[in-house]
């Protein structure tokens, strides 16, 4: 070896070495699965220096984990951020987040294109804990602008929405976000690391619902937060929770003392301590082995998707799609702009036959599955108004792209005829 | 806390960037050199190390001992004390025995006058590397010490390298840029 720094390995390298080393104590290759709680400390000095946050280590698989700290180095090292810290789910890891510089009477903006169950936790359970969110356009960067009030601590967007494929121009809503001094969230869930790197467009952390194509193989749930150590926590009194001395860890200061992942830092000593939605290391260790093939994965589900939106757009009871991946999308230019890769597998078409042909497309189909999950190996597809977005309002569902006629898929990678044809004979019925 | 330090300089604290290691920071070493000068290195003269357990150099002191390494306080003010076992002194030239790496764990503005000591003292003492905290940054000084022979590291915390070219700084899901089929050491080859 010599001392010119290599060149960086690939995508493909990462997904499946990063994060991961031959067991130091026994060399077992595959990352070994710690269902362990606890785990001894030398002596008494040892324990209180790990207490204090002084020296590295493991204490209670609530904070960290071995085989879960594998996974949060892969998902932080295939993202090109700083640090990562997992949680139970998806909904986990956002309240986390939030938690770590959100204080009581804070208020964000987030795109009106989210999760429907992401709209719920903002617009209502958020609510009682004081924190308040406005929602904004995403092809429109300005209402974002025009959204933040004094006490606006982020802007939370969707790299693509779920479910219907809308793609916000993220540099430009990042411009926004910087100009206030404020973190850019962006849940990159429904592209994955491959597809785009929201950090390189300028967010500052990244969510992840695992659950989805990062597992890839609806086996696990599983939640991430990825901090690009690039936000500058100090440049304002905006995050007291970062700047400012913590009396349960002897006044350490966590954005002082931890730099440039002390965002992540504070998830774990603070948010994850007190709340404790901790990942299981099985479900790490599932989600290690999706990650390994996600490359793979990933180029097939866009091929499928892109030929199943291309079939449904050309068929005569389909009155429209929704697909990024279309020129018909008014997502198209962002798309073209953000994902050379393609746009994930996940969208939505609306019958000419309204709700009730919808809903006989749901039932016709046998080979996809009618469930409430995204980004499987699996064809699946759903009527969100009556499930994923039902706790809305018609008018929330029809500005989140989930109104009453809507279907959602999500294109998995079996064979691309075998999924037409179920969509085929199924329409045939309707 | 880290008064005495211009910018996180945490034993923790990270604000370095080379393609082989995904944080910030305007100097470059390859994970070869840096894996090379701890695995040489066996005895650190620590300039700034603190008596104060809460303070950075205080754990990173400790944590380099456990490790294997000796590690000999020098400040001031607490010469002729222990911290961590190890007599304190005042000065490079007070120490009496032989050390190959100086860690100056200060001021940037101070690390100048420290590193003229260091060339001065490299070759009765044996000095073969000039190692700077986080933070810590004089170019010019730098520039002397590599002159006279010696390997410089700017910028830098001995501990978090350690920690993450031995896989520990990854037990917190920090991303470490190491990739490697060898099994990782716990502690220094003796």
């Amino acid at each position: 070896m010599n001392d010119t720094p290599r060149k960086p390995f690939g995508f493909e390298t990462r997904a499946i070495h990063a994060g991961a080393a031959p067991d130091a104590a026994t060399g077992a290759r595959n990352t070994p699965i710690h269902h362990s709680t606890a785990y001894v400390f030398d002596d008494v000095d040892h324990a209180a220096s790990l207490f204090n946050l002084q020296t590295f280590g493991f204490i209670y698989s609530r904070l960290t984990n071995p085989t879960v700290a594998v996974l949060e180095e892969r998902v932080a090292n295939l993202e090109n951020g700083r640090a990562a810290c997992a949680a139970g789910s998806g909904h986990a890891a956002q309240f986390l987040a939030f938690f770590t510089f959100m204080e009581p009477g804070d208020h964000f903006v987030a795109s009106r294109n989210l999760y429907g169950g992401s709209i719920t936790q903002f617009g209502v359970s958020f609510k009682k804990l004081g924190w308040h969110c406005s929602f904004a356009d995403p092809l429109d960067p300005e209402t974002f602008r025009d959204a933040l009030q004094e006490n606006s601590k982020a802007i939370f967007i969707e790299s693509v929405s779920n479910p219907s494929s809308v793609i916000g121009d993220i540099e430009e809503i990042a411009k926004i976000a910087r100009e206030a001094g404020i973190p850019l969230i962006v849940d990159n869930t429904m592209a994955s690391p491959y597809l785009i790197n929201p950090i390189d467009h300028g967010a500052d952390i990244v969510i992840h619902s695992t659950t989805k194509y990062l597992n890839g193989h609806g086996n696990s749930m599983g939640g991430m937060i990825v901090e690009s150590g690039k936000f500058d926590w100090a440049q304002n009194d905006k995050f007291p929770s970062m700047t400012k001395p913590d009396e349960a860890y002897h006044g350490l200061t966590f954005y002082e003392t931890f730099g440039d992942f002390g965002f992540t830092m504070r998830i774990r000593a603070v948010a994850l301590r007190d709340f404790g939605p901790s990942l299981s290391p099985t479900n790490a260790f599932m989600t290690l082995t999706g990650i390994e093939t996600l490359p793979l994965r990933m180029t097939r589900h866009v091929e499928n998707a892109e030929k199943v939106a291309g079939y449904l757009e050309d068929h005569p009871k389909i009155a429209w799609v929704s697909y990024a991946g279309l020129r018909s999308s008014p997502s198209q230019r962002n798309k073209l702009k953000y994902f050379p890769k393609g746009c994930g597998g996940v969208f939505t078409f609306g019958l000419r036959g309204g709700y009730d042909a919808g809903r006989k497309l749901v039932e016709g189909c046998v080979l996809h599955s009618h469930l409430a999950n995204v980004g499987d190996t699996r064809s699946l597809i759903l009527h969100p108004a009556s499930t994923t977005h039902r706790q809305l309002t018609e008018e929330q569902q029809v500005a989140a792209g989930a109104g009453p006629d809507v279907v959602r898929i999500s294109v998995g990678i079996e064979t691309t005829d075998d999924i037409i044809g179920d969509l085929d004979q199924a329409l045939s019925e309707v | 806390m880290n008064t005495d330090h211009p910018r996180h300089a945490s034993a923790f604290a990270s604000h370095c960037a080379a393609p082989d290691n995904p944080a910030m920071s305007a100097f470059t070493y390859s994970d070869a050199l840096i894996g090379r000068v701890l695995d040489e290195t066996r005895t650190i003269a620590m300039v700034g190390a603190s008596a104060n357990w809460v303070r950075p150099s205080n754990f990173a002191m400790k944590y380099l001992q456990e490790k294997g390494y000796r590690v000999i306080p020098v400040n001031p003010g607490s010469a002729g004390e222990e911290i961590h076992g190890e007599k304190c002194y005042a000065a490079l030239a007070d120490i009496p025995d032989r050390f190959d790496m100086v860690d100056i764990f200060r001021r940037s503005e101070d690390a100048g006058g420290i590193v003229v000591e260091a060339i001065a003292l490299k070759d009765s003492k044996g000095i073969h590397t000039i190692w700077m905290q986080l933070g810590v940054i004089d170019e010019a000084a730098a520039a002397r010490a590599e002159a006279a022979g010696l390997t410089v590291i700017m910028d830098r915390c001995p501990k978090i390298e350690f920690g993450r070219l031995h896989h520990e700084l990854s037990w917190s899901g920090i991303n470490s840029g190491v990739i490697s089929s060898k099994r990782p050491r716990l502690r220094l080859r003796s």
